[in-house]
């Protein structure tokens, strides 16, 4: 069964049409990667499912109920957890003030302690550094926060957008390592990213996106061999 | 010593408003130029409590709880269908909200002023008083900084202290971790007229008659107080605040007393011109 499901959505900037009436879905326990360049629309789309960004049309249905019109701050609620482009982490806050942010959804604080340790567990540096303010981490320091932050919520379905932005091919090897991880812990993921070698390797599915609409899809493995794809995406 | 204690006194009544303006602006991202009136009502409403023969103590409590309601009264009627709007019609909003705020109270109240009455007037305290301090700048003093550690402790431990420091710094992602924006600037509307309706309690005690703009002066200050300080930066408004104060009695008890509005002013071209972002304010990134 679909656990999002994205029908005809279509966003405007102004008069500029940037999703043309696009249609995907992620099923429970798949990873789903997004691939197109810049400007194709894939930050668009992260943010129009959220509502971060005002729909013009389209229906987003999340776990069996429609979310097209739920606000921002509701989502988290149902169990969708995004790590937006360039991280957001707040910066003027410790690291663990902003894990505790990241936990600002869950009303029971009883397990609270355990998810704690079970960030720091999976991501040593941020225990290392947990009183000291965010701003000074380093960029790949900063995008596990953001996936330790989007953690403490629990989410069904997490997205990132963009995890592998501005970090070093080392530090991107291990941010997917970080990804298939949590993924087989259980959850379900939508991934956006530039990065289309290394996201469709680890993908079950992909669309691709260009110019607001999505104009191929498949699974990882069809698309790493489809030539067009090779052309665009993978550097020929 | 008895200048500083005064200014440390008066300094502390600007810190207070300050906070108003800074909180606001640092979470909403607008400068309320009402806030300076709001302490006008708090200021009407202990004359009126104590009119009736009260005791000063439910005085304060109307007052304390009429502006915290007046403040989110006004977030909600004025500003929140401006939310998104250009920052010039909010700008223009708060200075209607203002005349409004003032026009009302002359409306009520007429425009002479008013004295608050006996009741309204602190006992002598001799061991205080000996030293040559009012026992009216003491206990503003003393209360202005239990205020103000009492905000600054609920800014970092609590959770919607945190909430508001994330939403002051990244709204979009505080929504996606699921902080109400509007109610945390619900809140923050709140918390900033709860603290002018303590700082109209202390203006009382120095200058004990109600005027429909007594907010004006006390407002402007403190809005100079806070971009001081850096705007958006709550210690930066305690700062600011406690430095014109201190500046203000140094000047009046000096022969430079003619010219304290200006030296005050002036102050704050002089810090703007070292430091533009405010004496502890951050250099702003714009977000793309």
């Amino acid at each position: 069964m679909a656990l999002l499901e994205v029908k005809n959505l279509e966003v405007y900037y102004g008069v500029i049409n940037a999703l043309k009436g696009i249609s995907f879905e992620v099923n429970e326990g798949e990873i789903v990667t997004l691939i197109g360049a810049n400007g194709a629309g894939k930050s668009t789309t992260m943010q129009s499912i959220v509502g971060l960004i005002p729909k013009r049309s389209g229906t987003v249905i999340f776990d069996g109920k429609d979310i097209s019109h739920t606000p921002c701050h509701k989502i988290v609620h149902l169990g969708m957890t995004q790590v937006p482009e360039g991280r957001r982490i707040f910066q003027e806050l410790t690291v663990y003030e902003n894990l505790l942010m990241g936990a600002f959804s869950i009303k029971d604080t009883s397990g609270f302690k355990r998810d704690l340790d079970a960030v720091y567990t999976r991501f040593p540096r941020l225990a290392e550094r947990k009183n000291q303010v965010a701003g000074t981490l380093s960029g790949g320091e900063q995008q596990m926060l953001a996936m330790g932050r989007a953690i403490m919520s629990h989410p069904k379905l997490l997205m990132l957008d963009e995890p592998s932005m501005g970090l070093s091919p080392l530090l991107v090897d291990q941010i997917f390592e970080i990804i298939k991880d949590i993924h087989k812990d259980g959850t379900t993921i939508l991934l956006v990213e530039q990065n289309a070698g290394k996201s469709l390797a680890i993908s079950d599915r992909a669309y691709v996106l260009e110019n607001g609409s999505i104009v191929m899809n498949g699974t990882g493995a069809e698309l790493m061999a489809s030539e067009t794809v090779k052309e665009a995406y993978l550097g020929g | 010593m008895i200048t500083l204690i005064d200014g440390l006194s008066l300094g502390s009544i600007y810190a207070l408003i300050a906070l108003g303006y800074t909180m606001v602006y640092g979470i909403a991202k607008l400068l309320n130029f009402a806030h300076g009136d709001v302490i006008m009502v708090g200021a009407y409403a202990i004359m009126v409590t104590l009119s009736y023969s009260l005791s000063p103590w439910v005085a304060v409590v109307v007052a304390a709880i009429l502006c915290t309601v007046l403040g989110m009264l006004i977030e909600k009627i004025a500003y929140k269908p401006l939310r998104g709007a250009s920052p010039l019609a909010v700008l223009i909003t708060a200075i209607g909200v203002s005349y409004f705020l003032q026009g009302a109270a002359q409306i009520i109240f007429g425009s002479q002023s008013i004295p608050v009455g006996v009741a309204w007037k602190l006992p002598a305290v001799s061991a205080i008083n000996k030293l040559g301090v009012s026992t009216a700048a003491a206990v503003t003093l003393i209360s202005g900084v239990i205020i103000m550690s009492i905000l600054t402790l609920f800014i970092k431990y609590t959770k919607t202290g945190r909430a508001m420091r994330a939403v002051s710094e990244d709204r979009g992602a505080a929504m996606l971790m699921g902080v109400n924006v509007n109610g945390i600037i619900t809140i923050t509307f709140a918390i900033g007229s709860l603290l002018a309706a303590f700082a109209g309690m202390f203006y009382l005690l120095q200058i004990p008659n109600t005027q429909p703009t007594l907010g004006a002066m006390p407002g402007i200050t403190a809005f100079t107080a806070a971009v001081i300080g850096g705007i958006g930066s709550i210690p930066g408004a305690m700062v600011g605040g406690i430095l014109l104060g201190v500046v203000e009695k140094f000047c009046l008890s000096s022969p430079l007393a003619p010219y304290t509005v200006a030296i005050k002013f002036s102050l704050l071209i002089i810090i703007l011109l070292v430091k533009p972002t405010g004496l502890l304010g951050k250099v702003s990134r714009e977000k793309v």
